[in-house]
């Protein structure tokens, strides 16, 4: 049978998925090992027992300058702030992509504006910001805002500029005023792809979080990765590369299953990541 | 009934980026006529279908509707039915047949809530049993069959009791068994209100068995070195007397290439 034509049945499939995973475990405990047996105190690649041993210090014992229990502490922290940006940059994508997809007039005003400034890179805007707003919470928020709303809202726009026009005409045939349409017809039928604009602009999100908290910041799980760096501390920072990918993924995942329950008749076709 | 025409469509012209679609089409049209529109893929059915509905303005001539020009953009008056996205997939088919009523009594949200909303959902029964989907009105189009999406397409289309009905080859992706009964449900519901019907199709059979008014697109004039340079227009216009639809398949010859085109092409 031609390779194309073969699927792997559910059991296979889960420990195929499973594979690269414990490949990079062993290929990490292996090496780990091996390095450790000349240096029992190297700092590069640390045990996976100490590093688990340092990620529960972090969770669940008081730190003794602060009492605070740091994980929890930094994991908040970032959060809010991913919240909020990411709240900013949504509300902005979707009320203004609808207006820009839809109206001609908005789009003719706005479009090459959208597309000019999604091209500046986030990242230099930010010393900007610290000047202008301070260096405290509103700029890296601001940030995260800025450098996700911009392709967020292309994509809703092209969205809604990808609806069939069919039903457009159909809709007004109804008796639906520009209003009713946007608020019955194009908003209710690009929320699925404004969920998807999420789910992508969260990658980039996340970049300009933790180098916003690397850059300047006293909490955090970007500030604690680059605090801890100085004294070479795999055992945290590798710890905390897997929480932030753990959250990440699980953001993925909530935002994917919201859009299964709320919009059911969007995923009644074909397979989706 | 007045003797004037329903639908007047005088000396209509289109053109795209220089090629010329249709010229001089002049057709006057009585009030609960059924016309069929015929022709080659590509002839301008599809415009000619667009521009009674206001979706596309011609480039010269006018059209009347009760001696009026026709307003300028689609509106409730003329109903329409797409071969495809005629439904809206995000409401289930009780949903879709209520939302032009909620349109009418929300101007603000264009959606009504709680009891109004069920009261609403209430007054689809006897359509939803006239289209045969009260068993489908929770069900979201994606899950219906094509011939039941275009029962609630249709049903859709009357909300507003528009007394002219468009239709854009409305049966071309179905089967001929269910176009078979969706002809039925539609010159039922033609007979019931006496709406003016326009249907583009490529099926001649259904265009004969359908119409009182076969009307024939194509080019009157070819210029084998300009294709682009002349338009089609109403080769044919053929009343319908319905007793004799048994003389339907000479028509075939009246079309230019009637086995080119198969249900799915797009027109131009």
């Amino acid at each position: 049978m031609r390779l194309i034509n073969r699927k792997p049945g559910k059991p296979s499939a889960t420990a195929l998925a499973a594979l690269p995973f414990a490949g990079i475990v062993i290929a990490y405990a292996v090496a780990s090992h091996f390095r450790r047996l000349e240096n029992p105190a190297d700092k590069l690649l640390p045990s996976i027992e100490q590093m688990a041993a340092t990620f529960w210090r972090m969770a669940f014992v008081p730190d003794r300058r602060s009492g605070d229990l740091l994980l929890w502490g930094d994991t908040l922290d970032s959060l809010l702030r991913l919240a909020a940006g990411m709240g900013a940059a949504t509300l902005f994508a979707v009320i203004v992509g609808v207006l820009v997809g839809f109206l001609p007039y908005v789009r003719s005003t706005l479009s090459p504006f959208i597309a000019s400034i999604s091209l500046i890179p986030p990242i230099t805007i930010l010393p900007i910001l610290f000047i202008m707003v301070g260096l405290g919470e509103a700029s890296k928020i601001l940030l995260i805002a800025l450098g996700t709303a911009p392709v967020m809202t292309r994509s809703v726009a092209q969205a809604v500029m990808d609806l069939p026009k069919e039903l457009i005409i159909k809709a007004q045939t109804l008796g639906a005023s520009t209003w009713q349409m946007m608020t019955r017809v194009v908003l209710p039928q690009v929320l699925p792809n404004l969920i998807t604009a999420m789910r992508l602009g969260l990658v980039p999100a996340w970049i300009f979080l933790i180098s916003a908290e690397a850059i300047a910041s006293t909490s955090g799980l970007g500030y604690r990765i680059f605090l801890v760096r100085r004294f070479l501390a795999m055992d945290v920072i590798l710890p905390y590369v897997l929480w932030i990918t753990l959250l990440a993924y699980l953001i993925d995942r909530l935002l994917l299953t919201l859009s299964r329950r709320a919009f059911p008749w969007n995923h009644m076709q074909g397979e989706s990541l | 009934m007045s003797d004037r025409p329903k639908i007047a469509v005088q000396g209509v012209g289109k053109s795209y980026d220089g090629t010329v679609v249709l010229e001089g089409v002049s057709l006057d049209v009585e009030a609960g006529s059924f016309c069929t529109v015929v022709g080659a893929s590509g002839c301008g059915k599809s415009t000619f279908l667009r521009m009674l509905l206001s979706q596309e303005k011609p480039d010269r001539g006018a059209i009347l509707r009760d001696g009026e020009p026709i307003p300028s953009e689609p509106t409730e008056d003329r109903g329409i039915v797409f071969q495809r996205y005629s439904v809206f997939p995000h409401l289930s088919v009780e949903d879709n047949l209520i939302l032009a009523d909620e349109f009418a009594n929300a101007p603000r949200l264009g959606r009504v809530f709680g009891a109004k909303r069920r009261k609403l959902r209430g007054t689809v029964d006897k359509t939803l049993e006239a289209i045969g989907l009260v068993g489908a009105r929770k069900s979201y189009p994606a899950q219906l069959s094509g011939g039941m999406q275009q029962r609630l397409a249709i049903a859709q289309a009357l909300l507003k009791k528009p007394d002219v009905l468009l239709m854009d080859e409305p049966f071309g992706a179905l089967d001929p068994g269910t176009r078979v009964d969706m002809h039925a449900l539609l010159l039922d519901l033609w007979r019931e209100r006496g709406m003016t019907v326009f249907m583009v199709t490529h099926d001649i059979h259904e265009a004969f068995k359908l119409g009182t008014r076969v009307l024939v697109f194509d080019k009157r004039r070819h210029d084998p070195h300009a294709p682009q340079r002349y338009g089609a227009t109403i080769t044919y216009d053929l009343p319908l007397d319905r007793r004799k639809i048994a003389s339907a398949p000479d028509a075939r010859d009246l079309i230019t290439q009637p086995t080119d085109t198969r249900p799915g092409d797009q027109d131009a």
